[in-house]
């Protein structure tokens, strides 16, 4: 009995001083090891009297626990000092800088293209293209717009031969005429992509870019194409109001032709979109041309839509306050990375169009 | 189209303000571009009388003025025009004025030390006329009791810029947009009456329209007057003319223009006594020449309309007019001509001989072929008012009838192409406003077209009248159905996109660049393709279709690092041209990277941009887009603009059917001929339209979901072969000794130098093993090991390294 006291006091007390993991080994293996104080006690068991060894073992079970949990402890109180130590030491000044990155941009006009086709996709849509360099025939005279028309000196156009009968299209047009040939109505396309005109100065671009829409089918009227611009608008400069202005105009392709204005005012130095008192143009439509019809070989008197042709650089210009559309074609790598986007900004009509 | 709203009203008789009628125009398609000259700006320039001039004390060629601007005292003004003189009544602009020809605002201000109030105004300065030659000079008789008041009369200079678009050239004249504007209820076409002509003679001068194939003319009208005093025009006539932008010259040409911007009717005066007999109206020859009015010599082609006599060409007909015929202050007796010249053949000819007139401009577009009388009336009227004379009766030459175009109009398919209607009462009044004669039927109305809407042929075109008329505002928003029946993109064009995000997913800025560029530098990136001229560039550095996207994108990494940049990614997607004609192009992507990696980085050590950063880019975007990086094919085979030993081409798989991708470091001559001062520059291009796409979706392209849990061991080996000798067919080797234990084939090391022979390479794999069946033994194990050291040694004859 007082063995197995003694035992317990004198080792606690043992325990409780200032000791390293060397020293708490060796108290382990005193009380537990083959022939430790502990394990002979457990040894003696057998020679105890019945009556009281019972007894003796619950003691000495008590004991035994209660030294082995003070050892667990003593080494967990050790290493915990140690890590700590060791954490200590490791710590790093963490606003230095990360490993470097680089972040990609996509050009606005790209975004922009991207937008375009989300909006027009919802309402069913579908994307085409055509060749950069037209023969004379899809670029003017299938347009209705033959070789005496003086619609032909508003184009500025570029030549690839001295006949000209190649040249760069000066509108995204010619994809009309090119899908109309190839297919059946009805047609529902857009055509974005590049256009050129001999023309350069601070507001014109050599090369700029259009978006071109068709839509022909049994019915469909000015109505629509007012709708559908009007839909398009609201959606791409993101408002749910906006003051737009059909103006008549003339294109040689299209009958009645039509301008369309947005309303605008400038705060700040910078333009607002939507309800303002000034007008601005932004997009040339109108009715298709019985004749640009019979040129494909489609019956006017079964079939008429609509066409429009919108700038897209301006577009971009106006949604995302850029000034000068000459910077658009410079490749600045400020302009790039001050107007570019991420190339995860994909713009979808779930996630919405623009951040 | 400039007109004063004065000038309209003498065609219009309305209520309307200035700004409803500028709001009305644009709203019937003539659009007002823009309206000059505020008057309260012209509000302050006065008429002023300079006093006494001397000499400025610090410079020769100014004069301090004292001048009388009807105030109690002169104000002192510095002026350097050689006819400011003494006595001389001039325009004076106060200090706040803004000048309208370079919209300067004045202030008080020191010239050479001699404070200047205001200032003293040439007629250029106030648009009135081109003479910058000193300040204007008012008659002492008509301006000597007005000093000090306003010059300009309220509105007088309000000009109305309209645009006007190429089919309506009836409102190229101020009465056409009268009647336009009459038609869309803004007030009512004034009919003048006929002033009494007393025209007892004959027009003497024999006219005559050749019969011949091709010719231009079809109407001749002419009205000889005689006895006429030229003079400088009135003022009302000045002025009109100065509203229109030009200069007035002699009432007798003055009238002639005032006339064709009036009516819309083209005029042409000749000094009869100039004339060499009659006059004959024929189709010129080769080499005919003729001096006009510009003072330019012409020499003529074939079949171009020209007014001739017995001595030679008087004139182009309604294009320009000859010197030898021309009227002058001298002239005394005046044929007029009223012709119709048919448009194709103004247009042939004034575009061979690059000439524009405001008479061509006109003809061009069609004029009303029926107005000769009208002109030569009113022409006839106010030379004989203004110059005096004796008019001739008209004499009206023709060689066919113009006749009055019928369309029938079927009254339903207005609302079947606007989707409204209006009542055919409504449109009956529109059409009848604007000139049309209508018959009605039942459905459908029968119009007899007036002769000056060239522009309207067919159905369509009385649809558009009475919809811009009755207003494009009536059209009802139909909203668009949301559903869609094809997909949006094709195939090729999502790859077009997906690409486009890959590349700059990977650090790139993406460029948008010409299609065009430099022929000097595009023909570095050639090869064997043809180069393509622009006939008629902007410049002489945008001269060719680019064969390349490299001409471009180092041009603009070369502005780059000229700006200060040193790390640079670009990249373009779009087109490179092979041929002039339409559909020799094909899609691009081209990414160009120049500089380091990691420059002036704490953690990183920097290293130049090399060919695997690029062949990663390739790679990594080809992988993304869902190609097999396993099937991916690659040689040493580039166009000469790469390094040679630094450059690869990639194909889908080892069929090598079309070359998906070259990447590589751009070749040293390049750099060194271009002068690009950047470390390093390596770039690629992918072509999209060499990638052939499968139908399957990648979903289908996914072989069955299998996967192993048995151990993986991992083996090294490190093989001496000849230098030329491609890791690539080396993994190959390794990789089809036993397709279903050799997972991975990695290459960790590539050694040449001391203890490899000279020509040979050391290459250090490691080759994952494992089966699908069972955990391999030992004895596995190392029979794989000895296949693969045999089958390496056998096939390519390398040794294993010890």
């Amino acid at each position: 009995m007082s063995d197995i006291k003694k035992i317990k006091d004198e080792f606690l007390s043992k325990l409780n001083g200032n000791l390293d993991l060397n020293q708490i080994n060796e108290i382990k293996s005193e009380l537990f090891g083959k022939n430790g104080l502990i394990s002979s006690q457990f040894k003696k068991l057998g020679s105890v009297a019945e009556s009281d060894r019972k007894i003796f073992a619950s003691d000495l079970n008590t004991v035994k626990e209660e030294l082995q949990s003070k050892i667990l402890q003593k080494i967990q109180d050790i290493e915990t000092k140690e890590i700590n130590q060791k954490l200590e030491k490791e710590k790093l000044d963490i606003t230095l800088p990360e490993r470097p990155f680089v972040q990609g941009k996509i050009h606005p006009v790209s975004q922009v293209i991207d937008e375009i086709s989300s909006i027009f996709s919802e309402i069913g849509f579908s994307v085409e293209e055509g060749p950069d360099v037209e023969n004379e025939y899809n670029n003017f005279t299938a347009l209705n717009t033959p070789d005496n028309h003086p619609a032909r000196d508003m184009h500025d156009t570029f030549y690839l031969d001295n006949k000209k009968e190649l040249l760069l299209r000066t509108h995204t047009s010619p994809v009309q005429i090119r899908t109309m040939l190839k297919e059946k109505p009805p047609f529902k396309i857009i055509a974005p992509g590049r256009t050129y005109r001999s023309d350069s100065d601070q507001t014109h671009a050599p090369m700029f870019h259009q978006v071109e829409g068709l839509h022909i089918d049994k019915n469909i009227n000015m109505g629509h194409l007012k709708g559908c611009l009007d839909y398009f608008i609201k959606e791409f400069f993101e408002v749910d109001k906006i003051k737009m202005r059909f103006r008549p105009s003339h294109f040689p392709f299209t009958e009645p032709s039509a301008e369309v204005d947005i309303g605008y005012e400038i705060k700040d130095g910078k333009i607002i979109i939507g309800e303002g008192d000034k007008w601005l143009e932004i997009l040339g439509c109108g009715m298709v041309h019985p004749n640009v019809l019979k040129n494909v070989k489609i019956d006017p008197k079964k079939y008429q839509g609509y066409a429009f042709g919108i700038g897209i650089d301006r577009l971009a210009m106006l949604k995302y306050g850029i000034n000068d559309l000459r910077a658009f074609f410079e490749c600045d790598y400020r302009w790039l990375n001050h107007f570019g986007f991420d190339p995860l900004d994909v713009p979808t009509n779930y996630r919405g169009l623009s951040r | 189209m400039k007109i004063t709203s004065n000038w309209l009203k003498e065609h219009l008789d309305t209520q309307f303000t200035e700004n409803q009628i500028i709001n009305k125009l644009t709203d019937i398609g003539l659009e007002v571009e823009s309206v000059e000259t505020q008057s309260s700006e012209s509000d302050s320039f006065l008429i002023a009388k300079i006093l006494k001039t001397e000499k400025h004390p610090d410079a020769d060629r100014l004069k301090v003025c004292d001048v009388d601007i009807g105030a109690k005292e002169p104000v002192k003004v510095v002026c350097g025009a050689p006819n400011a003189t003494e006595g001389l009544i001039t325009i004076y602009a106060p200090p706040g004025a803004v000048i309208p020809k370079n919209q300067m605002k004045l202030v008080i201000s020191k010239i050479r030390g001699v404070t200047s109030h205001g200032m003293l105004c040439s007629e250029s300065e106030l648009n009135l006329s081109n003479e910058s030659d000193g300040i204007t000079e008012l008659s002492n008789k008509k301006y000597g009791n007005k000093i000090g008041k306003n010059y300009f009369t309220k509105s007088s200079l309000k000009v109305i810029d309209i645009s006007i678009t190429p089919n309506r050239a009836d409102c190229l004249g101020v009465k056409g947009l009268a009647r336009d504007l009459a038609a869309a209820g803004s007030g009512k076409l004034k009919i003048k009456k006929k002033e009494k002509l007393i025209q007892k003679n004959k027009q003497k001068i024999n006219i005559k329209i050749a019969k011949e194939k091709n010719q231009g003319c079809n109407t001749f009208g002419s009205c000889l007057i005689t006895g006429v005093k030229n003079t400088e025009s009135p003022k009302w006539l000045k002025e009109k003319i100065f509203s229109l932008g030009q200069k007035p010259i002699s009432a007798i040409v003055d009238i002639t223009n005032y006339v064709m911007f009036d009516l819309n009717r083209p005029l042409h005066a000749y000094d009869a006594d100039k004339i060499d007999k009659g006059i004959v109206v024929r189709n010129s020859k080769k080499g005919e020449k003729f001096k006009a009015l510009d003072n330019k010599e012409y020499v003529l082609e074939n079949e171009m309309c020209v007014i001739s006599d017995n001595t030679g060409i008087l004139g182009l007909g309604g294009i320009i007019g000859g010197t030898r015929s021309g009227t002058e202050l001298e002239t005394k007796n005046v044929l007029i001509e009223a012709a119709y010249f048919s448009p194709r053949s103004i247009r042939k000819t004034s575009k061979a001989l690059n000439i524009d007139t405001d008479a061509k401009f006109r003809f061009e577009r069609g004029i009303d072929p029926l107005s000769s009388e009208e002109g030569l009336q009113r022409a006839a009227e106010l030379i004989k008012k203004i110059c005096g004379g004796e008019v001739s009766k008209f004499d009206v030459q023709k060689i066919e009838n113009n006749k009055k175009k019928i369309v029938k109009f079927e009254i339903a398919s207005f609302e079947k192409i606007t989707g409204f209607s209006i009542e055919p009462k409504e449109m009956i009044k529109i059409l009848g406003n604007l000139g049309f004669e209508i018959k009605k039927d039942k459905k459908s109305l029968i119009l007899k077209v007036p002769s000056w809407r060239p522009d309207i042929e067919q159905e369509i075109d009385i649809i558009e009248e009475l919809v811009r008329i009755h207003g494009y505002d009536k059209i009802k928003i139909i909203e668009p159905k949301k559903n869609r029946t094809k997909p949006t993109l094709n195939n090729k064009q999502r790859l077009f996109h997906f690409l486009q995000r890959s590349l700059a997913s990977k650090g790139f800025f993406e460029t948008i660049t010409w299609s065009f560029t430099d022929s000097k530098i595009n023909k570095l990136f050639l090869e064997n393709n043809k180069e393509i001229n622009i006939i008629n560039p902007i410049s002489s550095d945008l001269n060719v279709l680019r064969n390349s996207i490299f001409s471009n994108l180092i041009i603009h990494i070369n502005k780059n690092l000229d700006r200060g940049f040193k790390d640079i990614s670009l990249f373009e997607i779009g087109p490179i041209f092979s041929g002039s004609k339409p559909g020799q192009q094909e899609t691009v992507v081209c990414g160009l990277r120049a500089g380091k990696i990691s420059r002036l980085n704490w953690l990183e050590k920097d290293r130049l941009v090399d060919v695997f950063d690029v062949k990663q880019d390739v790679v990594k975007s080809l992988v993304e887009a869902g190609f097999n990086q396993n099937k991916l094919y690659i040689d040493d085979k580039t166009p000469s603009y790469y390094h040679p030993g630094k450059s690869g081409r990639i194909f889908l798989n080892k069929d090598k059917e079309k070359v998906v991708a070259y990447f590589g470091e751009i070749h040293p001559h390049i750099i060194k001929k271009i002068d690009i001062k950047t470390e390093s520059l390596a770039g690629f291009e992918i072509f999209l339209d060499n990638i052939k796409q499968t139908k399957k979706t990648l979903n289908d392209q996914k072989t069955l979901y299998k996967y192993s849990d048995y151990q993986k061991s991992e083996r090294d080996f490190a093989f001496v072969l000849n230098k030329n000798f491609h890791v690539q067919e080396l993994i190959e080797i390794i990789s089809k000794i036993d397709q279903n234990l050799i997972r991975a084939v990695k290459v960790f090391d590539v050694y040449e130098g001391e203890n490899i022979p000279e020509g040979k390479k050391s290459i250090a794999l490691n080759v994952t093993i494992q089966s699908s069946e069972k955990t391999l033994k030992d004895e596995d194990l190392d029979r794989i090991n000895q296949l693969i050291i045999s089958t390496v040694e056998e096939k390519i004859g390398a040794k294993i390294r010890s």
